[in-house]
């Protein structure tokens, strides 16, 4: 890692996704519901507490959990309250459970999201179709996070978005199609927080520059794949699920540098 | 839609009105009356579909007013598997203008009660928005080789169906042509994306004679059934050299919950808002104008949800309630029952009971090429909360006791007619002036600024 003389770019990415909760409320509906957002935000900073203590961790960080609530917020929907306080109590859980040689096996938020879908008969996943302004500022503003936090590892949410691009193009370029359907296509709230806060989590991507692209264009092959012809949806998170162990092989073929948080959290410290 | 190729067919079709239609007050529905509308055209250029959806297993119904000549009807349906003769039927149109008056956006009326002498009751009315449809056009048949394998030929009903797939869009389309289905200019390509996603044509056309057997000077909906995990409404084939915007209302029957589209936005109309009392005469023009503004706040890029409830239940209900046949006829299979008494749902006290009831989602849409370039593809949401377009007239107590209470009260009115037409005002765009004019013949004078 670079030094960041920025202070941690999750600070600029809990605002990114709470300015998104708050135009949700205030103005674009899109889904989002104050309570269950409260009660997900709620439950993954109580998890994290818990576990914290359980764990004995030396110092409670409450950043990830944030991010990890504040995603569930956005993106699940359920029918009973108590589903969103699972999610989170899973999603934060796993990171304590599953991990292996200093990382998370999954994205918390994704891994919440796959195990619920499989085993709730009560949840779905909002598509996110924010509007093409919404979505054209959250591009932007994660962009400029990606830019601004100098986080190299986040290299990869491009890499998705890129190679995920690259597939809906071709796709409709075998079909005839016309560009608008696959611009269409990527015009997808749901998309942009995969691609910048799942699938590019420093914590669960490859070590590696190359072991990441890999990584990000499998998933996005797997997902292309669910999709078109099993019409398995939604495919990103279960791509993004059932690969993540792939990423512990790519971290014994590419080696490189373990991924830490900085600044808050000391190196030996893995949640 | 896709029996929208159909539209091009035919020149200057008329799409049709339905009007507002009056509905009769079921026995056990709200103490109040139901106003009728009449309403014509509001909607040009609308289509119905009625989609049942189990699990994979889809019906999909589509309803067509055409009025022109039976001769040159047909439609081209793109399908994603093939499609037996069971899975093939057609579809009483009352049973579809039931469902479309019992999902309308509503109107309902509440009477103020004497300030002085206050009360519990209150009286409740309303009108049910109209809606329609229209398509048709023209068929024949011959065979060569094409590319193209007629892989089932049925008779259904009044319809000569038959089930095509392609190797490529030219002999499509060649076929087509050949056969005299008159396919719009620039066909090809999205003919072609559909044979590339393995997809099916279903293709019907009216056999006169048969029709003149049957006895019916009209031509029913066809529904059609299949088990496909695709769960979408294919539309790109209407949008093809269509001049300006169409619409089309799904009306989605569900085991699980709302309705919505995963690739487009889906919002919620405006709903619960107080208005003038004169909007009862122009409730038709006030809905389009509602809906047409609402779509443009959209940038036409979104679907609505203009109703959303349990079918076992409605408050207040905007039509008598579907029967179960009617329900199972429109494809709701699963609720085990077909008789002519009112669906009530499937469990032991009606309702839903837990997730094999019917929960009905009312989808309107304003689309054209360029602002739904894909087809409508769609999930069912486990989301059973209710949901209804709904306006309401709040009437004047028109009394001259006096009280306290009473000056209170019409001191009050004031400020409530100002709201309601503002209410107006931001809902339909019409003009502050005209709204003021309309409410003083209506008995709501707006205090002068």
């Amino acid at each position: 890692m670079t030094a960041p003389s920025l202070p941690d770019a999750r600070y600029f990415q809990i605002a990114a996704l709470s300015t998104l909760l708050v135009v949700n409320f205030a103005w674009i509906d899109f889904g989002a519901k104050p309570l269950p957002s409260v009660i997900a935000v709620g439950t993954a900073l109580a998890t994290q507490l818990v576990c914290t203590r359980l764990t004995g961790l030396p110092k409670l960080d409450l950043r990830s959990p944030l991010i990890t609530g504040l995603s569930l917020s956005l993106l699940l929907r359920a029918d009973a309250l108590w589903l969103y306080a699972l999610a989170a109590g899973v999603a934060i859980g796993s990171k304590f459970v599953l991990h292996l040689e200093g990382k998370h096996i999954f994205n918390p938020a994704g891994f919440a999201i796959v195990v619920l879908l499989l085993t709730s008969n009560g949840v779905w996943i909002s598509p996110g179709q924010w509007g093409t302004d919404v979505w054209f500022a959250a591009l932007l503003g994660f962009m400029a996070i990606l830019v601004l936090s100098a986080a190299r590892r986040a290299d990869i949410a491009l890499f998705f978005l890129v190679s995920h691009a690259a597939l809906l193009l071709a796709r409709a370029l075998w079909l005839g199609d016309p560009p608008a359907i696959p611009l269409h296509q990527l015009e997808s709230g749901s998309l942009l927080i995969f691609a910048f806060f799942m699938i590019s989590d420093p914590r669960t991507a490859p070590d590696s520059a190359a072991g990441r692209f890999l990584f990000a264009f499998a998933v996005a092959l797997a997902a292309h794949y669910m999709a078109f012809f099993m019409q398995l949806r939604p495919a990103l998170y279960f791509a993004l699920i059932l690969l993540s162990p792939l990423t512990l092989l790519l971290d014994r073929l590419v080696p490189a540098e373990r991924f830490i948080w900085t600044g808050s959290v000391q190196s030996g410290v893995l949640k | 839609m896709t029996n929208r190729i159909a539209h091009y067919l035919k020149t200057g079709v008329a799409a049709t009105a339905i009007l507002a239609q009056l509905a009769t007050v079921p026995a056990n529905a709200f103490c109040g009356f139901y106003v009728a509308q009449a309403d014509t055209k509001l909607f040009n250029k609308s289509s119905k579909v009625v989609l049942a959806r189990d699990g994979d297993q889809t019906a999909i119904t589509m309803a067509s007013d055409y009025e022109g000549d039976v001769k040159e009807f047909a439609v081209v349906v793109p399908v994603p598997t093939f499609i037996e003769r069971k899975q093939i039927g057609v579809v009483d149109p009352r049973t579809i203008d039931h469902i479309d008056r019992y999902t309308a956006p509503r109107l309902v009326e509440y009477f103020d009660e004497d300030p002085c002498h206050p009360q519990r009751d209150q009286i409740v009315a309303m009108a049910a928005a109209p809606q329609q449809v229209s398509r048709g056009a023209g068929g024949g048949a011959s065979r060569q080789n094409y590319g193209v394998t007629i892989e089932a030929s049925y008779d259904v009903a009044e319809y000569d169906v038959l089930i095509l797939s392609a190797k490529d869009s030219d002999g499509l389309i060649a076929w087509l042509t050949d056969n005299h289905y008159r396919i719009p200019q620039g066909a090809e390509k999205v003919l072609g994306s559909y044979i590339k996603q393995s997809m099916r044509f279903f293709v019907a056309k009216v056999n006169v004679e048969r029709m003149k057997a049957i006895g019916n000077n009209y031509l029913r909906p066809l529904q059609v059934r299949y088990q496909s995990p695709k769960f979408m409404v294919p539309l790109r084939l209407g949008t093809v050299n269509a001049k300006g915007a169409q619409d089309l209302v799904i009306f989605a029957l569900s085991k699980q919950g709302r309705v919505e589209s995963s690739n487009y936005r889906t919002a919620k109309i405006a709903s619960g808002v107080d208005v003038p009392l004169y909007v009862k005469d122009e409730f038709g023009p006030f809905y389009k104008a509602l809906f047409d503004r609402a779509v443009a706040r959209e940038n036409m890029h979104a679907v609505f949800v203009e109703y959303a409830w349990d079918l076992s239940s409605c408050d207040p209900c905007a039509a008598d309630p579907m029967s179960n046949k009617e329900v199972a006829e429109l494809g709701a299979r699963w609720i085990g029952s077909d008789d002519g008494a009112p669906y009530r749902g499937s469990g032991l006290f009606g309702g839903m009971s837990g997730r094999n009831g019917v929960f009905v989602t009312r989808l309107h849409v304003r689309y054209d090429a360029n602002s739904f370039p894909e087809d409508i593809a769609l999930i069912e949401t486990r989301d059973q909360g209710n949901f209804q377009g709904r306006y309401v007239l709040n009437h004047p107590w028109k009394g001259t006791a006096s009280c306290e209470a009473a000056t209170a009260y019409r001191k009050e009115l004031a400020a409530r007619f100002a709201k309601e037409a503002e209410n107006l005002e931001g809902l339909t765009g019409w003009t502050r002036n005209d709204i003021a004019a309309r409410m003083a013949a209506s008995g709501e004078k707006l205090e002068a600024k």
